[in-house]
């Protein structure tokens, strides 16, 4: 694909979008600003901090760094995209009741990444999803009850948050 | 017993750039919006204009002769369904009060909390406030809060006594419902506010419920919109987007205090689409898309010149050698001469601090939009009413014409104080006659907001071999005096601030200088205590008068098992303090790699107390995300500068606490239903960086005197 041709369709939660945007533009701003999909946040631009992650073919992908080229045949999953319309999935469920987050800002990346991890590993162990999940930052700190929560979702938790 | 937060030390470092002065939102203008139900409106009494005025000391607009108008403090409005409406100016920015403040009102009404909605943070309809900082929300929004819906209940008890004809002593509200002496008849809310159209002012004194007979508020409450945030539908500023609306981006200055030399705007303005915005020094470009405006910032040509300025490697010696001759403390206590001449050993040591960046993870962001002269934007920002006069006194407009609305942000420790975003949207917006949004990049929210203040601080003592504290003396170089006072028993103190002249640009942080204060002092009180071979927790405890302090201090020791058998390569580390109406202490354990002296925090026990508590899951949480916060600052967190560069402005070069940073917490609550609530959401990050330090020398035996602990 040259360099400046335009990408005019994309496969989002399951639904083939048209697009009219540069082959380069990053994923991230396609989804937010051309589809209005802004649950996927940025935080850095650079690969550094998850708020982006959205899943490409069931993968986790920072999607600024993505231009949007490189995914046009391929399944994207954003935040909106993850529980169905109006209920929400067990590890949505267990954020909540771990109370996983305080600005929510880097939440939908969180959930996004440990979507992923649950699907390819469903009782991970707690090692491997600090490992998983090191790429996403919480600059509020709430990291332990982020794992508690995958851990619940996983049925795997030791103890239930207060 | 005293209020404490009455006796906070002033904090000066707050960047305001322009003063607010105008109380708009006047009591003839909320009738005019209501349109039914029953509200009841706080007056800004005479006590709150106290409260106020120490407020804008801690603001730094410290203006104690500003006359304060009889004006509204907090209203809460019923509507004919029933519905409970709270407006505070409070912003939620992941502290979460809105979840804790409806708890307050829902407390009180003795409806459920799912009948509350808050209505924050926007200069139309919420009553003025001066932002949201200082650990204010708790101690002075929820009472005010408490009042207005305890008036609300009183009322509505009333009007359904009225209608029943009978006693208000005979109507009490149960589940929500009012219900007669015998419960043989019922009305709900709406019932009882139907068709009413009721104003009421209630005095300041209006009683309301103890901290005993709270059934909502105490209980742990999940976050009220907390759904929202879990299925990415909560509309953060970044996310907005209006009809017509274009993308902003300004072309930065090479350097901080850079001067425009030339420029050359006309290849961008060549590109289809993008409208260049000129005035003096602002340069910025407006686009119907983002990808246009990044190419059209891009393409013009500008030269600026910027005067050299000090690195990070001049930094201490620059802040001690600019100090003003002025400085600012408690009187001095006894005699320091004295104090050292009765000291069996003596100690001076100098402690330095870094300059830190907030690092919201949503960066600022606005959407700015003009229609017939008003101007309308929507900002993360602490300090709505703040940012409103910044705008008009940039615009040359009153602040009548400016409605400033904050959606709930993606975080701001003290960071978000300032207005620059919204003014550069509103400039561009005004430019291009259409809705912009502008939203900095992470690179210019490292370069063009502002940091925690670095610091040098000196402190000299003396101590006897029985543990007793006899001379401290503290001088505090620039990083602030917020943590300053000692709660220890010292007979003899000269406790000191000094302001100097800063290279980079700084303002409040996460519980402003008490990090710093509390770094250097309880660095220094555990040297002491090796100095004279005494366990640092009986040091401490023989230095203790304050049975507040004491308690968290035991309460800390005693859950990590302080005193236990050693570990090889492993080390402890203890600190205990106190600010803004808290009480902390932070207990941790650390390992060092003996070849690559890497540290690992690997257990951190942290005890705190602040009054009554009102939410024990988001306190928890708090309390909990201040420790992992404070593991940057403490391990690696350090502006990099030079000549008005930042050189690791970004999240490559600048590393933040991730989850394999973060060890075993356990938090421990001290819930003291006697006093007051104080806020919670700062001082629990004072003490990690001092316990680490700490730790780090009983492992290794080196002391390391500068946060970051990097030696």
């Amino acid at each position: 694909m040259s360099i400046m041709a335009n990408v005019s369709s994309l496969n989002v939660n399951g639904k083939k979008l048209r697009i009219d945007a540069d082959s380069q533009t990053p994923l991230l701003y396609v989804l937010r600003d051309h589809l209005n999909l802004t649950g996927t946040k940025y935080g850095c631009g650079e690969a550094r901090c998850g708020a982006c992650t959205v899943l490409v073919d069931g993968q986790p992908v920072r999607s600024c760094v993505t231009p949007v080229a490189r995914v046009s045949e391929k399944q994207i999953t954003t935040i909106e995209g993850i529980g169905d319309e109006g209920k929400l999935t067990p590890l949505q469920d267990a954020f909540l009741k771990a109370d996983a987050l305080q600005c929510g800002y880097c939440t939908s990346g969180m959930i996004v990444s440990a979507t992923a991890l649950l699907k390819k590993n469903p009782k991970p162990s707690r090692e491997e999803i600090v490992k998983h999940m090191d790429g996403n930052i919480c600059r509020c700190g709430t990291y332990l009850r982020i794992l508690n929560a995958i851990e619940m979702a996983a049925g795997t938790a030791r103890e239930v948050a207060e | 017993m005293t209020n404490s937060i009455d006796k906070l030390e002033v904090e000066r470092y707050e960047l305001f750039e322009a003063p607010a002065y105008r109380f708009s939102f006047n009591r003839r203008q909320f009738l005019k919006a209501f349109s039914g139900g029953i509200a009841l409106i706080v007056p800004m009494s005479n006590l709150v204009a106290h409260t106020l005025q120490q407020e804008q000391g801690e603001s730094g607009r410290n203006r104690a002769s500003e006359r304060v108008p009889e004006d509204i403090g907090a209203w809460i409005h019923i509507d004919e369904s029933g519905m409970v409406s709270a407006f505070t100016g409070k912003v939620e920015i992941g502290q979460n009060i809105r979840t804790s403040l409806a708890q307050a009102v829902a407390d009180e009404l003795h409806v459920p909390l799912t009948s509350v909605r808050l209505v924050m943070a926007d200069t139309d309809l919420t009553p003025f406030d001066l932002g949201t900082f200082g650990s204010m929300s708790t101690p002075r929004m929820a009472p005010q809060m408490r009042k207005a819906a305890a008036a609300a209940r009183e009322t509505l008890i009333a009007l359904a006594a009225e209608q029943w004809n009978v006693a208000p002593t005979d109507v009490r509200i149960v589940n929500a419902r009012f219900v007669n002496h015998d419960a043989s008849k019922s009305l709900t809310l709406a019932e009882v506010a139907k068709g009413r159209k009721l104003v009421k002012t209630i005095p300041p004194d209006e009683a309301i419920t103890p901290v005993r007979d709270w059934t909502v508020a105490g209980t742990p409450a999940p976050k009220v919109d907390g759904r929202d945030f879990v299925n990415g539908k909560h509309q953060y500023t970044t996310d907005l987007k209006r009809d017509g609306m274009l993308y902003g981006r300004i072309v930065r200055p090479s350097a901080l205090e850079a001067k425009l030399v030339t420029s050359d705007t006309k290849a961008a303005e060549a590109i289809p689409g993008v409208v260049v915005v000129r005035d003096g020094d602002f340069i910025g470009v407006a686009a119907p898309d983002r990808e246009t405006a990044i190419r059209a910032e891009k393409v013009i040509a500008v030269h600026w010149e910027a005067p050299g300025q000090p690195g990070n490697d001049e930094l201490f010696d620059y802040l001690k050698k600019n100090a003003t001759t002025e400085s600012r403390g408690s009187r001095p206590v006894g005699s320091i001469a004295d104090g050292m001449a009765a000291a069996d050993k003596k100690l001076a040591q100098t402690y330095t601090v870094a300059y830190i960046a907030h690092a919201p993870l949503e960066p600022r962001a606005t959407v700015a939009e003009w229609n017939d002269g008003k101007l309308t934007v929507w900002t993360g920002t602490q300090r709505p009413f703040g940012v409103r006069s910044e705008l008009a006194e940039a615009f040359h407009i009153p602040e009548e014409k400016i409605r400033v609305i904050v959606p709930d942000t993606g975080s701001g420790y003290g960071g978000k104080h300032t207005g620059e975003c919204a003014i550069e949207a509103a400039r561009l917006a005004r430019g291009t006659g259409k809705p912009v949004k502008l939203v900095w990049t992470r690179e210019e929210e490292f370069s063009w907001a502002y940091f925690r203040p670095a610091g040098v601080i000196d402190v000299s003592t003396g101590v006897k071999n029985d543990g007793t504290v006899t001379a401290w003396e503290f001088h505090n170089y620039n990083s602030g005096s917020s943590g300053l006072p000692v709660k220890y028993d010292f007979p003899n103190q000269n406790i000191q601030f000094h302001n100097s002249k800063s290279p980079l640009r700084q303002g409040s942080y996460r519980g402003l200088a008490a990090t710093a204060n509390h770094f250097a002092r309880e660095v220094h009180m555990d040297e002491l205590a090796h100095l004279i071979n005494m366990d640092p927790v009986e040091f401490r405890l023989k230095n203790i008068k304050d049975e507040r302090l004491k308690a968290v201090l035991q309460a800390a020791a005693k859950t990590f098992g302080w005193g236990g058998k050693k570990t090889d390569g492993r080390g402890v580390g203890i600190a205990c303090g106190f600010e803004k109406g808290s009480y902390i202490a932070t207990a941790a354990e650390v390992s060092v790699d003996a070849k690559t002296g890497r540290v690992k925090i690997e257990r951190v026990v942290e005890s705190f107390e602040c009054g009554a508590i009102v939410n024990p899951l988001h306190l928890n949480n708090q309390v909990e995300g201040a420790i992992v916060q404070a593991i940057g600052g403490a391990l690696f967190e350090n502006i990099q500068f030079k000549n008005g560069q930042i050189l690791n402005g970004k999240f490559s070069q600048y590393r933040l606490p991730r989850f394999s940073d973060v060890p075993k917490i356990e938090v421990v609550l001290l819930d003291r239903k006697d006093l007051p609530s104080a806020g919670a959401g700062e001082t629990p990050i004072v003490g990690l960086a001092p316990a680490v330090g700490n730790a780090i020398f009983d492992a290794t035996g080196k002391r390391i005197r500068s946060m970051p602990l990097t030696g």
